[in-house]
């Protein structure tokens, strides 16, 4: 748009009847609004489990933390220049991280990776516990979205419209670039799904209460235990990896067989 | 055959009771017993690649049966309805018509959803048992004169195999089934000016529309199979027109066959062979779960699944399009050259191409007008089998790319790496897979002349009476022998002025082509060198 500047009455305009500080009042009067109504919204979605934590739990958690975590994520757990900052990350963050054996990490890589559980359960609640209480973030969820009791056929829709470009349409992984994966989901616990999908660890989006409610999400953690725990009807699955298992196992297996038939019933009696 | 005409005496002795009574009774009508004993005693050479391509009819009388079954049930229309069958993660969720009758096969129809996966597994064998067969047929030289149409027309069963696979693979109307579709859209939406005019005659409008399925479904059960089971018989007919070929060896000539008669021998074990292809197929189907739709639900544009993979023998062309560089897009003159598609499309193009007339290429080059009836074994050919090797490494680079993704995540690899390796695979993969299959081959020929000129080696050590230790060799029999020595030597072709006293361009080309394919040989033994050699088996 060319002519939205006029050069004539543009200086003129400033002494007028507002005054020239009045467009930044207003900025910061629209910033303070939209800031703390979203403020307001993402605490909301913190559930209760920070309070329920002893100030004892804190202060083990602490303890924990500084011999454990605090050589990459800082000592007030303000991040250093090999780990991010885990203020505000939640309960639900370092539950999942600590709880599923990805952190403490191992080594340094594409992205963290699953390995045996390095904390008892107390250990893990305690850090939990601290974490949680630097500043809100997504709580531990409730167990009234973890029954696995839902809407499958509702979960298997979200699952596949959110979920199955990089988890694969039956939850067996998948690769990203530059060496990452989504994993396979076989396996993992409902709280573990629940805190993924609200957190969002290692490359995954986050999918917040806004754009998938806890009730979905229920959905969606129904459908993945559905799967679980029903085997294919088919027959063994193959890994639910698609057309390359199928064509491997017709190749290997199958046409396998079928030259070995084809020796024998070719081979001269002796 | 002209005594065919020949009348009959009537038969009036007592013949074989009911039996006989009924041939003959045919017989009278359709003098059906001179093709009988024309065909009965026709002879085929027992070898278990010559079954190669039986299993190929065998899966394809499978896939015939089961898809009959499953037309009873499949309904091609993309209406939507809201599905209401057993399987509990779809119930209520809308889909076409199509996918909901591919689901009340698996689940609600008796039997069903043994015969959707005995045929989905049938047809991946049906492809990859001509593949197979295929490459016997390249490798042995089977395609040479008189053979080199049926070579045409098995490699156009092939490419029409494929085309039934992809027009199958889309049917269910899944999710996976509308990717594979969408990639084809793209690919033809790619093709310069006509590319959007096609896709659109295709689709019957914008992708995905609501005909494509019923489309597929006329090609797939009537126009493809009509023109493959044309094809099959011509091929068969070729191939008692031609009689079969067989692997050198003693007592084989170009002029016979040395091999079982059809009747009784060759049709009982042909015939028993397809109760046990049939058999393989119905093992895989009860026991491993085939595309499995209810996972991948039904087709809705904006989800893609990882690891969304055509059937394996589209895999290459999947390859192609995952290997292509980024970025070879522009826009000139105001259309859009995606050279990211053209180029892929182009060098199938031209592979395709020169497997289909290989056999006339190399015909050409060699020269030789004569008719084969032995087969070569693949060291004797030194340079076809190395254009093979480099084919099959091409093929197979190609191929992979299509599991990048599997790849990365199952080897703990990088995506990028799998592709960028796989790149060079394609490309220099074929020169090594060539030079180093033309070596082999002729040091393998090379042992063969050692071993019929002084044997082979026995592991006796022998100590003579002046000190000296030797290993005694062995001479070969006089079959083994037969094998090792009965080859074509090949020369190169030599320019020879034509009646005006040139040499053509054209003649040029051949002769240097000539020399490629036999500047390198090992010639066979002959009589006269057999001779010399006696006597000297140390």
């Amino acid at each position: 748009m060319p002519r939205t500047q006029k050069p004539t009455n543009g200086r003129t305009r400033r002494t007028g009847r507002r005054s020239p500080l009045a467009s930044v009042a207003l900025i910061a009067i629209g910033l303070l609004f939209t800031g703390g109504a979203y403020a307001m919204i993402s605490t909301s979605t913190a559930t209760a489990a920070t309070e329920t934590a002893s100030q004892q739990t804190v202060s083990e958690g602490e303890k924990l933390f500084a011999a454990n975590c605090a050589t990459c994520h800082g000592l007030s757990a303000d991040g250093t220049g090999s780990g991010p900052s885990l203020i505000g990350v939640g309960a639900a963050s370092v539950d999942f991280q600590v709880g599923t054996g990805r952190m403490p990490l191992q080594a340094n890589g594409p992205q963290a990776i699953v390995k045996p559980v390095q904390f008892t359960e107390e250990q893990t609640a305690a850090l939990t516990a601290y974490v949680a209480s630097l500043a809100p973030g997504p709580g531990i969820p409730e167990a009234e979205y973890l029954d696995a009791e839902g809407d499958a056929a509702a979960g298997a829709e979200l699952f596949r419209i959110n979920c199955a470009m990089c988890h694969n349409v039956a939850g067996a992984g998948g690769a990203l670039t530059e060496g990452k994966y989504a994993p396979a989901l076989d396996g993992v616990t409902p709280q573990h799904i629940y805190e993924a999908m609200v957190t969002g660890p290692q490359n995954m989006p986050v999918f917040n209460d806004m754009n998938v409610s806890p009730e979905d999400k229920r959905d969606i953690i129904t459908y993945l235990k559905y799967l679980e725990n029903n085997p294919s009807p088919g027959g063994f699955a193959l890994g639910s990896l698609g057309p390359v298992s199928e064509g491997l196992f017709l190749w290997i297996f199958g046409l396998g067989a079928i030259v070995a038939l084809t020796v024998w019933i070719t081979a001269k009696s002796n | 055959m002209s005594t065919t005409t020949d009348m009959k005496p009537v038969a009036t002795k007592k013949s074989g009771g009911f039996t006989g009574a009924a041939a003959n009774y045919i017989d009278e009508r359709t003098s059906v017993s001179t093709a009988v004993k024309e065909l009965g005693r026709k002879i085929f050479p027992d070898h278990w690649s010559f079954l190669l391509g039986e299993v190929a009819l065998y899966s394809f009388v499978i896939i015939l049966l089961s898809g009959s079954f499953l037309t009873f049930f499949f309904q091609a229309s993309m209406a939507e309805v809201q599905y209401d069958g057993s399987y509990v993660p779809l119930k209520g969720v809308e889909m076409s018509v199509a996918m909901a009758s591919s689901l009340d096969i698996s689940f609600d129809v008796r039997g069903g959803l043994l015969m959707r996966q005995v045929h989905h597994w049938a047809a991946l064998l049906f492809v990859a048992s001509i593949g197979l067969h295929m490459l016997r047929i390249y490798f042995t030289g089977a395609f040479r004169k008189p053979r080199e149409l049926n070579w045409v027309i098995g490699f156009v069963l092939f490419i029409l195999a494929m085309a039934e696979g992809f027009t199958g693979y889309s049917l269910p109307d899944d999710l996976l089934s509308g990717n594979g579709l969408r990639i084809i859209d793209g690919m033809v939406k790619g093709i310069p000016v006509v590319g959007t005019w096609i896709s659109f005659l295709l689709f019957g409008g914008e992708f995905p529309g609501t005909d494509i399925v019923g489309r597929l479904y006329s090609l797939h059960i009537l126009l493809l199979p009509a023109i493959i089971v044309a094809l099959i018989a011509l091929h068969l007919l070729f191939v008692v027109v031609h009689k079969h070929t067989q692997y050198p060896g003693a007592g084989r000539t170009d002029t016979n066959v040395v091999g079982y008669p059809v009747l009784p021998v060759y049709a009982a074990k042909a015939g028993g062979f397809f109760f046990i292809v049939f058999g393989v197929v119905m093992l895989m189907a009860s026991f491993f779960t085939i595309n499995p739709i209810w996972n991948y639900g039904p087709y809705d544009p904006s989800p893609v699944s990882a690891g969304t993979q055509p059937d394996w023998y589209i895999g290459f062309a999947d390859g192609a399009l995952r290997l292509v560089p980024p970025g070879l897009e522009w826009v000139w003159f105001g259309h859009t050259w995606s050279f990211n598609i053209l180029i892929p499309l182009t060098v199938i193009g031209i592979f395709i191409a020169t497997v289909l007339f290989y056999p006339f290429i190399e015909a050409w080059i060699t020269g030789d007008k004569r008719e084969h009836h032995i087969l070569d074994r693949p060291r004797n050919a030194p340079t076809r089998t190395a254009i093979g090797a480099a084919g099959v490494t091409f093929y197979a680079g190609l191929w992979a790319a299509a599991s990048s993704d599997i790849m990365a995540t199952h080897f703990k690899l990088t995506m990028e790496g799998v592709i960028h390796t796989l790149q060079a695979v394609v490309i220099l993969g074929p020169i090594f897979a060539y030079f180093i299959t033309k070596r082999v081959c002729l040091a393998l020929q090379k042992k063969d002349r050692e071993i019929v000129l002084h044997g082979y080696e026995s592991g006796r050590i022998v100590r003579l009476p002046g000190g000296e230790y030797i290993e005694v060799h062995q001479p070969v029999d006089e079959y083994e022998r037969w094998k090792l020595v009965s080859y074509n030597n090949y020369k190169p072709l030599e320019l020879a002025p034509n009646a005006q006293g040139k040499v053509s361009p054209v003649q040029r080309v051949r002769a240097g082509l000539s020399r490629w394919f036999f500047e390198d040989r090992i010639a066979p033994v002959g009589t006269k060198e057999l001779e010399e050699s006696h006597g000297d088996h140390h």
